[in-house]
């Protein structure tokens, strides 16, 4: 016996690579659902109080530094986040992320030119976050926000649409 | 558009791979070679598994103490397949150790290390050392209780040897004080991943090319024409492969790797016990007491692993059929008999561990904490305070709090937020909590004393769980539970003996329902908030 017969090989081969297809199926899918699924959130995002909606002037933008805990992998971090506030009435605040929609950059607001502009590429936006000039590809990103006995709360950023 | 062939014959043309390929696959191997070579391949094949899943881990996982209990169980609660990954890898250290023996075993009854293959066995000794290196360098990874523990018993063995034991334990990174602590913990992680794993790869590729020079150790009276390693052989070790891979898959999906609470080096209760596979040689140390100790744990074991290596130069016989080989398989079934009685003896003689707080029939000292207290507990857990506050155990980083704690509530507040504002130079993180949270936690913290201090190990967390949500929703602003709270609403002390569990569920949905007149608003609570404050509120006493 020096070389199996034609259909025992055929039945080595196919045998061979089954079971190794089997073997890196079975370690291949769960490797990817566990490196490409997200985790399973444990917390959501708490309400942080961020200003008192008193001290907001209507329609003038304010910078607001708040501190909020954030779940990172295994670590929740207490961190320093901002947002731009902007009050529209008395019943209706406006929380954008900080960031630019185009690169990222922190963008401010320009009292002069009653519009937000960011300094990279000139990216302006108008009060309520639309794209006025610029390369920025849609408006600002907005916190979630509840208006609680007086406070501003803060919630989980939510992507604009346009 | 190119066929395979042609991509084939570019690569072939360029690198000779296919040449290479062909050239290892169709080996000439005695006819008489079938299933007891399976060993081999197996063996390598677990190592690849544990390579693979090794790196996986590593993907997710923070190599310093503290953080890696953490991010271990972070893989395996909140990663999809997180649990079965560290399966594989938890299992498959053990299979590896058995699969190497196996091999082994199957090597020295069969005599096949009889020259000129004396050099293959060494190196095949060589790596089950270094097979036996993982185990224990990997013992210690998950840091937690077993994991420390079964480390302090390893380092404590290793400083036993005159003269070279304080220079293995410094090797080992144990400090002065004989700890087992961050720099141990780097040294193990450094050895497990960075060293062994090349070192590993770098052995088998000798091993391998040992067996390939000499070809496979053909039975004494094997004259047949040889044949080929492919495809029959490959067939058996690709059978055997996949039998051990379904084992390990099963293992690792049936049964959950343990992660046992985060390592607490003040836990006296804790009883350390080492991996399966080394537990006759802690067993044997049993047998050995005083001046012997020395010879139980260091002098045999060495003397074993030298006469493990010297077996090619003491059997230097002709190759015999297995049958004829009875030493041989006398000294492996005494070494089975000798090993399978120490660990058999060593289990038996575990003490079982016992589950803490199940027994809810007296009321235990968590029961009678106010459910702020309580919660404060759960946030002690998650902060793990208990790590460097183990309270009245000597030799802890942060002071004893068991013994009162000599701080106003807003003082201890102003503490957990800048640390070493309060206490100049302490190491101590900031505590990552909301007001509310650092509230409960300091109120807990003024009631702390050494006679309730048993409830922060003891508490159940659905019980722990339960009085969170009780505090985030601030029930107690309307009840009263043990004394603490408004009187709105009725007491919740003794609710079990007033109402049913499907009662208490359906009165937190639509309260007005069930209690007409109440000005209890309704609670939507997460089916996992419900079970909790439930089963809490339910296990409370009278």
């Amino acid at each position: 016996m020096s070389e199996p017969k034609a259909d025992r090989r055929t039945f080595f081969l196919s045998a061979i690579y089954g079971v190794w297809g089997v073997i890196t199926a079975a370690l291949a899918i769960p490797a990817s659902a566990y490196l490409l699924f997200p985790p399973r959130v444990r917390k959501t995002a708490d309400w942080v109080a961020a200003a008192d909606v008193a001290q907001l002037k209507l329609k003038q933008p304010e910078e607001v530094v708040f501190r909020r805990n954030r779940v990172d992998g295994w670590k929740v971090t207490s961190e320093k986040a901002s947002t731009w506030l902007v009050k529209m009435s008395d019943t209706e605040v406006v929380a954008f992320a900080p960031q630019c929609t185009h690169l990222g950059c922190a963008y401010h607001w320009e009292d002069k030119r009653d519009d937000f502009i960011c300094p990279c590429h000139n990216s302006t936006f108008s009060l309520e976050g639309k794209v006025l000039t610029g390369p920025a590809p849609r408006a600002l990103d907005r916190y979630q926000v509840r208006l609680e006995s007086g406070k501003v709360m803060i919630g989980a950023v939510e992507r604009s649409d346009a | 558009m190119p066929n395979l062939r042609t991509i084939v014959d570019w690569l072939e043309h360029r690198t000779g791979l296919e040449t290479a390929v062909k050239s290892f696959l169709y080996e000439d191997i005695p006819a008489s070679s079938g299933w007891r070579q399976v060993f081999g391949s197996v063996a390598l094949f677990s190592f690849m598994v544990q390579a693979v899943t090794g790196i996986l881990l590593a993907f997710n996982y923070a190599p310093t103490p503290g953080d890696a209990w953490n991010s271990v169980r972070y893989i395996m609660t909140e990663l999809t397949g997180g649990a079965l990954i560290r399966g594989l890898h938890h299992w498959g250290a053990s299979i590896m150790v058995v699969i190497v023996v196996l091999h082994m075993v199957q090597v020295f009854i069969w005599g096949a290390y009889k020259k000129p293959r004396e050099a293959t066995w060494l190196v095949g000794c060589v790596l089950l050392l270094i097979t036996m290196a993982y185990g224990l360098t990997g013992y210690l990874l998950p840091w937690d209780n077993r994991a420390y523990w079964g480390t302090v018993v390893t380092t404590q063995i290793a400083a036993l040897p005159p003269v070279v034991g304080p220079y293995v334990t410094r090797l080992m990174g144990v400090g002065a004080e004989g700890g087992v602590g961050v720099v141990t913990f780097s040294r193990f992680y450094a050895l497990h991943v960075l060293l062994l794993p090349p070192l590993t790869i770098i052995l088998v590729g000798v091993h391998i090319y040992l067996v390939r020079k000499h070809g496979v150790a053909p039975a004494p009276d094997d004259t047949a024409p040889r044949k080929k390693f492919f495809p029959e052989q490959v067939f058996k070790d690709t059978i055997a492969i996949f039998v051990v891979f379904c084992v390990l898959f099963a293992l690792a999906v049936l049964a959950r790797a343990p992660l046992g609470r985060l390592a607490d080096p003040t836990d006296t209760a804790y009883i350390p016990r080492p991996e399966w596979y080394f537990l006759f040689l802690f067993q044997m140390l049993k047998l050995f007491e005083g001046p012997l100790e020395l010879f139980g744990a260091v002098i045999l074991p060495n003397l074993a692993i030298l006469l493990l290596f010297m077996v090619p130069f003491i059997d230097r016989g002709k190759m015999l059929r297995f049958t004829q080989r009875p030493v041989a398989i006398g000294v492996v079934v005494l070494a089975a008999l000798g090993w399978a009685g120490l660990t058999g003896a060593a289990i038996a003689s575990t003490p079982k561990t016992v589950d803490i707080a199940d027994d809810l029939s007296a009321p235990q000292t968590w029961q009678e904490l106010a459910p702020e207290e309580l919660a404060g507990i759960g946030y002690f857990r998650l902060e793990s305070c208990g790590s460097c506050h183990p309270g009245g155990k000597a030799g802890a980083q942060g002071p004893d709090l068991t013994k009162g704690v000599k701080k106003t509530a807003a003082q201890l507040i102003e503490h957990f937020k800048q640390p070493a504002r309060m206490v100049p130079g302490t190491t101590m993180p900031a505590v990552q909590l909301s007001n509310s949270q650092m509230n409960a936690l300091a109120g807990f913290l003024l009631k702390l004393n050494e006679k309730n201090a048993e409830a922060l190990q003891s508490a159940p967390q659905f019980a722990i769980d339960g009085a969170i949500v009780y505090q985030k929703n601030q029930c107690g602003v309307c009840h009263q539970v043990n004394n603490v709270g408004m009187k709105l609403g009725p007491s919740l002390n003794g609710l079990a003996q007033r109402r049913e569990k499907q009662w208490v569920i359906d009165h937190f949905l639509d309260p007005a329902k069930l209690s007409p007149g109440t000005t209890m608003p309704p609670y939507k609570f997460s089916a996992k908030d419900m079970e909790s404050v439930t089963s809490y509120l339910l296990g409370l006493p009278r």
